[in-house]
């Protein structure tokens, strides 16, 4: 009955977005404020409706209910329940209903906090945000239907693939697709505008917050899913450049240029066709993204045409949305003429900088990424693309935008100076190149990579702290303390999350230059040195879990004697899929992780032990995760709180 | 019609978990064991979703590393190990494409776009710094909001 409920729900859900989709958008074009009005309820009861149908599914996850397809076919009674409820989006179609019920979301956001929109840019924003709704109610009820029921139910379910039981992945999903849905957002202001005809500063005012939020998620979401890779795969890899990775890193490259050219549109009013094109192609690439990890298109040509029927209904949602928002912007162009003048040197043309470099790169890692598919439909040749020729390709674009960060950040408006600009951060760069030659004379015979690294880490990082200070203007130490608690929250987010990046750069660099590996058999009882560590294999028993059988080891670590850490990895067997899976125990630690790994058992006695030393691991999260938090700061400015609404008292607005 | 053969002997053969580079696949002289890992990482193993032989489980993963160090310790260099591979599993194991042929496009599409992107920035840069600036008008909607707020 509730299933029912949940799938009635889903198609009363897809008939108010044709509503929110047809009546608002006619309503602008007639200048019919009543018509426009219908906008708002709409967009909350499409939000509702989703939402009690996710509810019904949930539920029926939650208790088991084998009557549904969905449920067994990914999940078991025997399942903790955690992972009961992140089997929900676990799958094709849940996911793809998670994918709805944040694009409701976002719909609904607009409605409530799109305040002081003029009317009809929020009526338009609605209605493309509902058409998107539409989209993808469609394709759900068409071709990906959660709700189908089994004649017959079996007793039990076929269980969730194990990997992804798991608490990172758990939440991984959710926030990739806050990210990946939130740039819908940003398409949907863009589309409004486009047909309103009209870009201008308070456009980028407007659209700078969802993009924020978007680009926000999507970078939890990327580090939850590399963190997971990282503990669950049992190797210590953390990126592997594979097409589903690719599909999220692209709009993440695309919501960061896009942030950067809308504070051009915001305070300058300049790069407005660029800044709408970006926000079309971000969600493009989210929708691209979709349509590679959901077709399995990329896998093999072969794999698609299993399944066209899901992969062909993406492959035309992508091209509506981009062939019509593409061809509106072909026609209206034009109409955006820029207003700020700038000279070469100036923060402007940092920021268009930026925006090539950030733009080109996400290009160069999806041609890498779709090449095998266009190399066997035109060439007849099967090949694959993968880590070399991406850290080939891509690694200059990072390190080129890690020079220019400090330089750009720091630049003024309109007109600047390259040399005035470079005075301050001299000392900077000076300090950076020489710790970055002091690393290179240390470790002779290794790859260039970690003094690069150590170098751009030192640039970026301290480079932003000097921008945070240089904002304080001049005068006693004492009295500049002051006003830096004074600045406001969106130049404390700026050089947050400039720093999270420079910190990001360097773990990544340090964690694939000085990985310390060890392969061997140990025996039961025997110890063996791992850096300046001496591990033993105290023992290793037989474990049962909840819906696995486990072997698990007993491992001490030891450094000069005293105790480090006694972890546990083990070797897990899930019988319902009949899948192993790894799990490697790790010893965290602010400079260093220990990972160990335990493998099977030999003929001659003993096991195959596989030992890390992850230098720096943790400051690759806490990077990403500095970075986000750079970006809530940003959030919380309090013009965003003036411009959302939220606060009606007038505020003065931070002269920038 | 190789790839599916491949496929039909890994659905057939046993499931038994191997485990990525086992202690006894690995050489003694270290340098030499080095080569082989930087080569492995290269290869990609022919039946899993794109993971390397260096990281695979897959029995046939273990048959190509162990084959990778056999030809490392006949004496080839590092090209020949590939070009061994290569003749007998085809491009698809390497993941780093030649750059030859087709596969030009792949590695100089990058910096072409990067070079035009940068011409035409530079381009709208240098105008923006030559336009004259355009007057600050308001519409005739905001004109009347103008009047509102004021009015109050």
């Amino acid at each position: 009955m509730i299933v029912e409920f949940g799938h009635f729900a889903l198609v009363l859900a897809l008939a108010v977005a044709v509503v929110q989709m047809v009546v608002p958008m006619w309503g602008a074009y007639r200048r019919n404020a009543a018509l426009m009005a219908v906008a708002e309820p709409a967009a909350m009861i499409q939000f509702v409706l989703v939402a009690a149908s996710f509810a019904a599914l949930t539920y029926a996850f939650v208790v088991s209910d084998f009557s549904l397809v969905l449920v067994v076919q990914n999940s078991h009674t025997l399942k903790p329940m955690l992972y009961k409820i992140s089997g929900v989006w676990g799958n094709h179609e849940g996911s793809l209903l998670l994918w709805a019920l944040i694009l409701a979301l976002f719909g609904a956001c607009a409605a409530w906090f799109g305040g002081n929109l003029p009317p009809t840019l929020k009526a338009r924003v609605i209605a493309v945000q509902g058409s998107i709704g539409v989209a993808f109610l469609l394709f759900m009820l068409l071709t990906s239907n959660p709700f189908l029921r089994l004649a017959v139910p079996p007793l039990d379910g076929l269980d969730l693939n194990p990997l992804l039981q798991d608490p990172g992945l758990a939440f991984h999903p959710p926030f990739l697709y806050l990210g990946y849905v939130g740039l819908s957002m940003a398409f949907s202001f863009a589309v409004a505008a486009l047909i309103e005809g009209r870009v201008d500063a308070a456009w980028g005012r407007w659209v700078r917050p969802w993009t924020l939020a978007a680009w926000v998620f999507l970078t939890i979401g990327i580090a939850l899913g590399s963190w997971w890779a990282y503990y669950e795969l049992g190797w210590g890899g953390f990126w592997f450049w594979d097409p589903v990775e690719n599909a999220s890193f692209m709009p993440w490259l695309l919501a960061a240029a896009l942030l950067h050219s809308a504070i051009v549109v915001e305070k300058r009013e300049s790069l407005k066709a660029w800044t709408i094109l970006l926000a079309i192609m971000a969600f493009g690439f989210s929708l691209i993204g979709t349509f590679i990890v959901r077709s399995g298109v990329i896998t093999s040509v072969h794999s698609f045409a299993n399944d066209p029927e899901r992969g062909v209904f993406i492959l035309m949602i992508l091209a509506v949305f981009m062939g019509g928002a593409l061809t509106l912007f072909a026609f209206r162009a034009g109409v955006m003429e820029a207003k700020g003048l700038f000279a070469v040197v100036s923060r402007e043309s940092a920021l268009v900088a930026n925006n090539l470099l950030l733009s080109v790169a996400a290009f160069v890692v999806f041609i890498g990424t779709i090449w095998p598919l266009l190399a066997e439909l035109f060439f007849g040749r099967t090949l694959s693309v993968g880590e070399p020729f991406f850290n080939a390709a891509f690694s200059p674009f990072a390190v080129a935008l890690a020079v220019i960060l400090p330089l750009g950040a720091m630049m003024p408006w309109k007109r600047g100076e390259i040399l005035r600009g470079m005075r301050p951060l001299l000392p900077v760069a000076l300090l950076a190149f020489a710790l970055g030659t002091l690393v290179w004379a240390m470790q002779t015979g290794r790859t260039a990579l970690g003094p690069v690294g150590v170098a751009l880490g030192i640039w970026v990082v301290l480079g932003a702290v000097l921008d945070l200070w240089s904002r304080t203007g001049r005068g006693a130490f004492a009295g500049r303390m002051a006003r830096l608690g004074r600045l406001p929250r969106a130049d404390w987010g700026k050089v947050t999350a400039h720093a999270g990046l420079g910190i990001t750069i360097f773990a990544v660099c340090a964690m694939l230059a000085w990985k310390t590996e060890d392969i061997r058999i140990v025996q039961e009882g025997g110890s063996y040195p791992l850096g300046s560590y001496e591990v033993t294999l105290q023992s290793v028993d037989e474990v049962q879990g909840p819906n696995y059988s486990s072997t698990m080891a007993t491992m001490i670590v030891r450094r000069d004697g005293a105790l480090v850490a006694t972890l546990t990895p083990e070797k897990r067997f899930y019988p319902v899929q009949g899948m192993p899976t790894t799990e490697a125990a790790i010893d965290y630690g602010f400079w260093r992780d220990i990972y160990l790994v335990i493998g099977d058992p030999q003929a001659n006695g003993g096991y195959a032990v596989r030992s890390y030393i992850e230098p720096f691991a943790n400051w690759l999260w806490a990077g990403c995760l500095i970075m986000a938090f750079g970006g809530l700061l940003s959030l919380t400015d309090r013009r965003y709180r003036v411009a959302a609404g939220a606060s009606r008292r007038s505020a003065a607005v931070p002269a920038e | 019609m190789k790839r599916i053969l491949l496929g039909l002997m890994l659905a057939f053969a046993p499931m038994a978990p191997v485990h990525a580079v086992q202690p006894d696949e690995v050489l003694a002289d270290p340098g030499l064991e080095a080569r082989a890992r930087a080569i492995s990482r290269n290869l990609r193993c022919p039946v899993c979703q794109g993971e390397s032989i260096d990281d695979s489980n897959a029995p046939i993963s273990r048959d190509l590393r162990l084959v990778v160090r056999e030809r490392i310790m006949a004496g080839d260099n590092d090209a020949e190990v590939l070009d061994f591979v290569v003749s007998r599993y085809g491009e698809f194991v390497l993941f780093n494409p030649r750059a030859e042929g087709a596969n030009l496009i792949l590695w100089l599409a990058g910096p072409a776009v990067l070079l035009l992107g940068g011409i035409g920035a530079f381009a709208y840069v240098r105008r923006r710094g030559q336009a004259a600036p355009a007057p600050a008008t308001l519409s005739a909607e905001e004109q009347a909001r103008l009047r509102d707020l004021l009015g109050k």
